[in-house]
């Protein structure tokens, strides 16, 4: 199995890069080192070994497709979640082991059986000059076998064509829209709609917020509406409630809390997470993606992380009958920026 | 952070549930269910008249209890939460704070606090249930607070875990992980893992809001949906993963250490078999 090849090992040559005008130090082609057989070229009982180890690394792929199979047909799940792991565990190694057995065995196989003589390619000469005008004669000659220039007929419909054919695409990305108009700036907040809870949809008394508490509030009639889930995730705000001393609220919006209870748009400026992780002592909001941190004693403030404007606020009232109410819908869009957001 | 007090108790009922269910068709099926009824509507009588009892308890506790925990508390919190436990520089006070304040930082061990840090971590628990009762009722005796959840709305078995499921994703998973796992907060504090917590130290978290986390009162999440909660908890608890390693279940950073480390590894070693000689 010893494959002789005549580019190993013959050290003398001698290799010259001949430059003219300059004079470069020869030296020894050193060559390839020595070929040496491996265990398996030389003892028969060593190849026959490397080649029970292949078919049995293959025999391991098999056996792990059964086990694939075996686990998918022949464990059937119940309400029981051991099942499931069982079939997971199956399905998971038996893949594993059908596609390692094989991989690992084909290399095997290569590395101990399948012959291992070093070969030499030599660099090809570089010849830009050359290449380059054997291109240009390649496009020349498609060109005038083509006849485009002949054919203005051919040329003017392949034009039209060509140009006509992205137009579907466009029908296409169409129908992605309509485009989303105004319904970025708004949500279903607006003057006297009751704040409650998720996902119950049960009304919030004022009474029932007791400081340290936070509600996760959605508006009233969400539950109901048809594009619910897109609603929500415009709509759904944080209800908090902490001593009033400890808010600072800028003029303008001292009256948009009630006795210390604050809501605020749960949608993180930053690219849109939840902002719902609520430290009631130090009162910091913070966004479990990107780790932007609100401080809710100045407004909801950026203090850390990539988010580049406070919450929104939702300003909120008490009803005639004691419940939480929006006076109105946010001042401003919640979540990310986005284009039109100016 | 698996240091909460566990329940052994919790755990051996629901395997004694488990496997009544599947003797369910046992020729003495009849005789046992009868038996049972018959202990269970004593056993019920038995626990709501000491239940209330318990509930009385936790509001008033006697005046012994008061009296030996107003001691426990002088020679053990006074130091830091002031004599009277009216609060110091150092400590908040404890007046309206309730026995379910007392009963969940000491009976979890992060009171007395270990050292000054982010927040007060469990650690082994440092007084006997008499102790930690006694020392409740004082703190319940200065003013009214929370009280120590009875025990029929902490038994598991009888909440909704769907519902609490729900819930918990809602109002508690934001800190906790979906997995109950734990997270990290602002500034070196994180919302520790609920795995192995006790239903009584849940249910007081819950209504007393310890440290950084909010409170939930029963106006919040009524005294039914804290029970589904808690019967939420104890499923994820008790049925494990679905399948493959859980890696503390903390998502894609324990996960992404571990396939840039081991998967690499794994790439790497065999770049390495691919390219050497055989031998």
């Amino acid at each position: 199995m010893i494959m002789a090849d005549s580019s190993n090992g013959a050290p003398g040559t001698s290799v010259t890069v001949a430059t003219p005008g300059r004079e470069l130090d020869e030296f020894e082609n050193p060559g390839l080192p020595p070929h040496r057989p491996r265990l398996a070229d030389r003892d028969p009982r060593a190849e026959k070994r490397a080649e029970r180890q292949v078919a049995l690394l293959f025999l391991i792929s098999v056996l792990g497709t059964l086990l694939f199979f075996a686990g998918y047909f022949f464990v059937p799940l119940n309400e029981t979640i051991e099942r499931l792991r069982l079939q997971n565990l199956m399905l998971g190694l038996g893949t594993a082991f059908a596609m390692l057995g094989i991989g690992v065995g084909i290399v095997h196989w290569a590395k101990t059986l399948m012959p291992d003589h070093e070969v030499t390619e030599s660099r090809h000469e570089i010849r830009p000059e050359k290449d380059r005008r054997d291109a240009e004669k390649i496009v020349n000659d498609i060109l005038d076998e083509s006849g485009i220039k002949r054919r203005p007929l051919i040329r003017n419909t392949l034009l039209g064509a060509a140009l006509l054919a992205p137009l579907p695409a466009i029908a296409i990305f169409r129908d992605l829209g309509p485009l989303p108009g105004n319904s970025l700036k708004h949500t279903m907040w607006d003057t006297g709609v009751r704040l409650t809870r998720d996902p119950s949809g049960t009304p919030i008394r004022a009474s029932d917020v007791t400081i340290g508490s936070a509600f996760h509030v959605i508006p009233e009639g969400l539950n109901e509406v048809e594009n619910k889930l897109e609603e929500k995730a415009k709509a759904v705000v944080l209800l908090m409630r902490l001593d009033p001393e400890e808010l600072n609220p800028s003029p303008g919006r001292e009256n948009w809390g009630y006795d210390g209870i604050v809501a605020y748009s749960k949608i993180c400026t930053h690219v849109g997470c939840p902002v719902a992780l609520y430290e009631q002592q130090t009162h910091h909001l913070l966004c479990p993606c990107h780790q932007s941190t609100f401080d809710l004693e100045q407004e909801c403030e950026v203090i850390f992380g990539p988010a580049a404007r406070p919450l929104p606020q939702l300003p909120i009232e008490v009803d005639d009958e004691g419940y939480l109410v929006a006076s109105s819908d946010f001042q401003e869009p919640v979540g990310p920026s986005f284009w039109e957001r100016g | 952070m698996k240091n909460f007090s566990s329940s052994g108790t919790t755990r051996g009922r629901n395997h004694f549930v488990k496997a009544l269910s599947q003797r369910r068709r046992h020729p003495l099926a009849a005789f046992a269910l009868l038996l049972m009824a018959l202990l269970v509507t004593g056993g019920i009588y038995a626990a709501a008249s000491t239940a209330n009892e318990a509930q009385a308890q936790t509001t008033t506790f006697t005046a012994n209890d008061v009296e030996e925990g107003s001691k426990l508390f002088s020679a053990n919190c006074a130091s830091c939460h002031g004599m009277g436990a009216t609060g110091s520089d150092a400590a908040p006070s404890l007046v309206g704070v309730g026995a379910a304040s007392v009963d969940f930082q000491v009976g979890t061990g992060r009171m007395p606090l270990q050292m000054n840090g982010p927040q007060a971590q469990a650690k082994p628990v440092q007084f006997t249930e008499e102790q930690i009762r006694q020392m409740a009722a004082y703190v319940a005796s200065l003013g009214a607070g929370p009280s120590i959840p009875s025990e029929e709305i902490l038994d598991a078995s009888e909440g909704d875990s769907s519902n609490g499921g729900e819930l918990f994703r809602v109002n508690c998973a934001m800190c906790h992980n979906a997995a109950a796992a734990g997270g990290a907060l602002t500034r070196g504090k994180f919302a520790p893992s609920i795995d192995g917590t006790s239903e009584k130290h849940i249910y007081e978290a819950m209504v007393t809001g310890p440290q950084n986390m909010p409170v939930f009162s029963d106006a919040n999440i009524s005294p039914e949906d804290k029970q589904d909660i808690i019967a939420f908890l104890k499923t994820i608890e008790e049925q494990g993963s679905p399948g493959g390693a859980e890696l503390g279940s903390l998502g894609p950073v324990s996960e992404g250490l571990f396939i840039w480390v081991a998967g690499l590894g794994v790439v790497i070693a065999f770049t390495v078999w691919l390219t050497s000689r055989s031998s």
